[in-house]
């Protein structure tokens, strides 16, 4: 989770200009961060490109917007690096 | 190409589905036959920059579709490292191709270019949302412009 975590706080941070020390696991993309949703796009474009995954962003959103998850369950970064992990450990099985 | 009506490719001549990758042909109009070239600009004509990065979003975009099979269409949200380097004016013939960065979950990241006689004119990458089709109407639209280019011939859709 940490080195998750340290990965895409890099990224986050590289990507959308947001200095490394104010990203923290609690920190919410949207709420805490700002991150837009087409600086998302990068940053997700980044994460698939850096973790060899492809993050089912259209997925997540339609879950969202059927009410099966709130935007926390994706958007607090340490949601979203679990979700991560689950996609990474998925790809190795 | 036409211009004010944003027919910005004349023919798909390669699409490549296993390598990702489209290649198209462009000619510019006459300076008389395009209002664009009435302001753009008096007494000295060239393409704006920014129907160049049209045409680049165009090339992307059928790429997107031939991979897609026409099931699905992308639009324009962003682009990297745009340059166009040298001017671009009527009657020439541009040669375009791109190819896929990234094929992502609901968008994709391409890469494009634009040459005259070989020689790179623009470059661009390209970020696509990628969605269903608007509506039935819009689809088939799409669908005759894809034809009229050869897209459909080369997909097989």
């Amino acid at each position: 989770m940490s080195s998750t975590f340290d990965a895409v706080a890099k990224v986050i941070s590289e990507t959308s200009e947001i200095p490394l020390e104010k990203i923290t696991p609690e920190s919410h993309t949207i709420d805490d961060l700002g991150i837009d949703s087409l600086d998302f796009l990068d940053i997700v474009f980044a994460l698939d490109k850096k973790f060899g995954i492809k993050i089912p962003l259209e997925a997540w959103t339609e879950e969202i917007n059927q009410g099966k998850a709130s935007v926390d369950d994706y958007f607090i970064l340490k949601n979203l690096c679990a979700r991560i992990d689950q996609l990474i450990a998925a790809k190795g099985a | 190409m036409r211009l004010e009506y944003f027919e910005m490719i004349d023919s798909v001549d390669v699409f490549d589905a296993k390598a990702q990758r489209i290649e198209t042909t462009s000619r510019v109009p006459a300076a008389g036959e395009s209002p664009v070239f009435e302001g753009h600009f008096p007494s000295y004509p060239i393409v704006p920059g920014v129907l160049l990065l049209e045409t680049m979003n165009h090339n992307a975009g059928w790429l997107i579709m031939g991979l897609n099979r026409l099931t699905r269409m992308p639009f324009f949200v962003g682009s990297r490292r745009l340059k166009v380097r040298k001017f671009v004016q009527p009657e020439q013939v541009l040669k375009g191709s791109a190819e896929m960065i990234h094929e992502g979950s609901g968008f994709a990241v391409t890469k494009g270019e634009l040459r005259i006689d070989g020689e790179l004119i623009a470059e661009c990458e390209m970020t696509m949302m990628v969605m269903d089709f608007p509506s039935a109407r819009f689809k088939q639209e799409l669908e005759k412009r894809a034809e009229r280019i050869g897209m459909i011939a080369l997909v097989g859709a």
